[in-house]
């Protein structure tokens, strides 16, 4: 296949390789291509080019989530970089990140019955977030700090797992 | 008055044929066809203006099958061989099937599926859907091209958003065995929402709250720009109109102290008590009133509010899968502009209420809750099928409603696609072996939320042999998951430390293989006395026809993208396919269109990046 499977996701949207991004670009961009890929366009198509769309959408869709979800974005960034930021392997977090992280928990445990409050500790875990997000623009974007953007992005994933554990508490509740 | 279209000079029009395809809303209780005519959906009536064909399936002793009303009138006759809500056991074994108890079928528990005896033999679930979308084809072939024959170009069938692949696969087949050519299976909210969004210009967030006869969807899009965006989706493929009859139709049967009912009764007896559901939308009380075959008389009122307090529980399990579409979209009520109200159940007053409750707003009910599925589903069909027409320049994106993975040791499941993924979507993951010298790994497919596979739906089991024998952790399996853009997975793995490579491709156990459909195809055309052979041909040639017509058009817009070798070695195979199809084996023309797929493929692969590079450069194809 000819497509240029080398560019990376960045490029493939035609978007700086910032942490940052603007979200309204992204979309609209997203939106453009898959105008022009999705296997909707191609319903009445040969085969080949029914294969080949639905490849190149599969691609696009990839692409999209990486660069819309923080998380995610970080580490491909990171990636890029050819920088590991260790999510599965390295627990050597500080300390005091580990209390607090053990803080929440309690309280997710101690609220697990209250959905209100279970409400109330998820909007508070999306404050955390958003403040995490405004440290990584700095180290990624600004400073360019890979190694403390790597930590960085471990306790990114941390306070993620604390808000799947609130939805999945959630969830039992309404089941 | 229509104006003339002119071309310009030199570039005479495309001859563009119409190509007409159908939307097909297979419902539990009743099912719809529509297609675009003259450039508007419109739901197709029968012959006596009947736009529902109620989903049951009657199979007679002389070897007859009847659809429809005619099946509906003999329903309390002939309970066991008159198959209604077939679409509840779609993909589903014994084990799922609720209040089988109380069903009149005689039950058969076959691996995959489960199958139904009746008089003329024993029926799966997939050839009982067949039969209803056969009935809709021969009314839309009658329809749109009248005495003069004519073929569909194809079918886009919608399937509930909360369907599994193993219910999905089963309605695809279930297409396939009527000789439809199935175009897509589109969820029905996005349908609704498609239909919904065009006629009313909406943009913004929508909830679309489907509960049906048998299923119950929530659908969270984001509307913007001519982009139908599925953010989040999710439901109770088990919870419709028809459980609120079932828990009238107790209800009665408790206040009337009734002994256990015959099969003949309870169907009676249930009809009665849907009836009386649906005059209590509008009504305060209602009869249910019915003489038994031993003569005994039923005289029972039910009031609106006792209706709605023995319901209560049914509604409210709709609004927990509401709630967590909602979180999954990551959105607030109040980001909701609008919640659009489909599927005939969602008339009765609790549900309206409960609904409007929920959001903080009346929802919308300016569109048929009954047929709004099915001209969603046409407008889709009609640009499938390449009719593009102005103000058509819209694009679907759809998720998959359940979480995909893989059992791992311990019996836990391992998500590979997460929930609300947008499809087509593809992710691999790396597993490996357990023990020092294994050389095989059995991988068992599950679709599901909860982490115990045995609390997942198991989608298909496979093995992959031939890994080379390694220490225990060093082998390295690459499990691939391929979702389309009808929902439907295949997974293929391949072991790669070594260079050593097996891959292999999966069907779900669930559904029908090839061979069975093919099978299945032959024995309905050797009963039709229709030719198998002649069908195929015919086939055959519309599809080469079809692969030429759109070669060609693809040859004269970027011929520029081919080496004038490149370009001669297609024409060539365009040739020798144009050659074949007045040939009469459709073999010769299969392995034609193959041939020219084969030559078209990098061809195909250049076209796909250069409309990429225009969209990138932000310019629209026509101004280039």
């Amino acid at each position: 296949m000819s497509v240029d499977l080398n560019q990376n996701h960045f490029e493939l949207f035609g978007l700086p390789a910032r942490f940052a991004v603007d979200a309204a670009a992204l979309e609209a961009r997203y939106h453009e291509l898959q105008r022009e890929v999705h296997p909707d366009r191609f319903a009445a198509a040969p085969d080949a080019e029914r294969r080949v769309s639905m490849q190149l959408a599969t691609r696009v869709n990839e692409a999209y989530q990486t660069l819309k979800l923080p998380l995610k974005r970080a580490v491909y960034i990171l990636h890029l970089r050819g920088v590991d930021p260790e999510l599965e392997t390295n627990t050597a977090m500080p300390t005091e990140f580990l209390m607090e992280q053990m803080g929440w928990r309690e309280r997710i445990e101690a609220d697990s019955e209250r959905p209100e409050a279970l409400l109330q500790l998820r909007a508070g875990l999306r404050d955390e977030s958003r403040k995490i997000y405004a440290t990584l623009h700095g180290q990624l974007d600004a400073g360019r700090d890979d190694q403390a953007a790597s930590q960085t992005t471990r306790m990114l994933m941390f306070y993620e797992k604390l808000a799947e554990e609130i939805d999945d508490k959630l969830a039992e509740i309404e089941t | 008055m229509a104006l003339l279209q002119i071309s310009e000079p030199g570039q005479s029009p495309e001859p563009h044929r119409h190509r007409i395809a159908v939307g097909i809303d297979l419902g539990t209780t009743n099912s719809l066809v529509a297609a675009v005519r003259n450039g508007i959906a419109v739901v197709l009536n029968d012959h006596d203006g009947h736009a529902l064909l109620p989903s049951i399936v009657r199979y007679l002793r002389d070897g007859r099958t009847v659809v429809g009303r005619e099946a509906e009138a003999d329903l309390a006759r002939d309970p066991r061989n008159t198959i209604v809500s077939v679409k509840r056991f779609m993909g589903r074994g014994l084990k799922d099937v609720t209040h089988a108890e109380n069903s009149p079928y005689d039950f058969l528990d076959s691996p995959g599926m489960v199958q139904i005896r009746t008089v003329t033999g024993v029926k799966s679930p997939v050839e009982v859907s067949a039969e209803i979308l056969k009935a809709l084809r021969a009314r839309a072939e009658e329809t749109l091209f009248g005495k003069s024959g004519g073929e569909l170009a194809g079918a886009v069938i919608t399937v509930p958003a909360y369907f599994d692949d193993a219910q999905r696969q089963a309605t695809k087949d279930a297409g396939k065995l009527a000789g439809l050519n199935v175009l897509r299976l589109l969820n029905e909210p996005t349908a609704a929402a498609i239909a919904y969004g065009l006629d009313n210009a909406a943009e913004g967030i929508y909830a679309v709250y489907d509960l049906g006869g048998g299923t119950f969807d929530i659908s969270i899009l984001k509307l913007s720009k001519g982009v139908f965006e599925v953010m989040a989706t999710n439901g109770d493929a088990a919870l419709g109109g028809d459980d609120f009859d079932q828990r009238l139709f107790c209800w009665v049967v408790e206040r009337a102290k009734l002994a256990p009912l015959s099969p003949e009764d309870t169907r009676l007896l249930l009809t009665k008590s849907r009836a009386a559901k649906e005059f209590l939308t509008a009504n305060a009380e209602a009869r249910v009133s019915a003489t038994l075959a031993s003569g005994e008389t039923v005289d029972v009122t039910v009031t609106q509010k006792e209706f709605q307090d023995m319901t209560r529980p049914l509604v409210a399990k709709t609004l927990g899968p509401t709630r967590k579409a909602l979180r999954d979209a990551r959105l607030e009520w109040d980001e909701v502009k609008g919640v659009v109200m489909v599927g005939g159940a969602t008339r009765m007053p609790h549900v309206q209420q409960a609904v409007a409750e929920l959001f903080g707003q009346a929802p919308l009910n300016n569109l048929d809750p009954d047929k709004v599925v099915a001209l969603g589903a046409a407008i889709q069909a009609n640009v499938l099928a390449g009719n593009k027409a102005s103000g058509d320049d819209w694009l679907l994106l759809d998720v998959i409603p359940l979480s995909l993975g893989i059992e791992t040791m311990g019996g836990l499941a391992e998500k590979v696609i997460p929930r609300n993924s947008t499809i087509p979507v593809a992710r691999a993951q790396e597993f490996t072996t357990y023990k020092d010298g294994q050389t095989a790994m059995s991988l068992h497919v599950v679709q599901g939320e909860r982490e115990l596979v045995s609390d997942c739906r198991s989608l298909a089991r496979f093995e992959l042999r031939g890994i080379p024998p390694l220490v225990a952790g060093s082998a390295r399996i690459r499990v691939t998951f391929q979702v389309d853009a009808d929902g439907l997975l295949s997974v293929s793995a391949r072991e790669a430390t070594t260079g050593v490579e097996a891959a292999i491709a999966v069907k779900p156990s669930y559904g029908l293989d090839d061979e069975q459909i093919t099978q299945m195809l032959r024995d309905s055309f050797d009963h039709a006395k229709e030719d198998v052979h002649l069908r195929a041909l015919k086939e055959q040639q519309v599809e080469g026809g079809r692969m030429l017509e759109a070669t060609e058009a693809a040859l004269r817009e970027d011929a520029d993208l081919l080496s004038a070798e490149e370009s001669a070695a297609l024409r060539s195979e365009l040739e020798a396919l144009r050659k074949t199809l007045s040939c009469t084996d459709h073999r010769t023309i299969k392995s034609g269109i193959e041939r020219v797929n084969r030559a078209s493929e990098a061809f195909a692969g250049r076209r796909m990046d250069r409309s990429i590079k225009r969209a990138l450069a932000g310019r629209k194809v026509e101004s280039l």
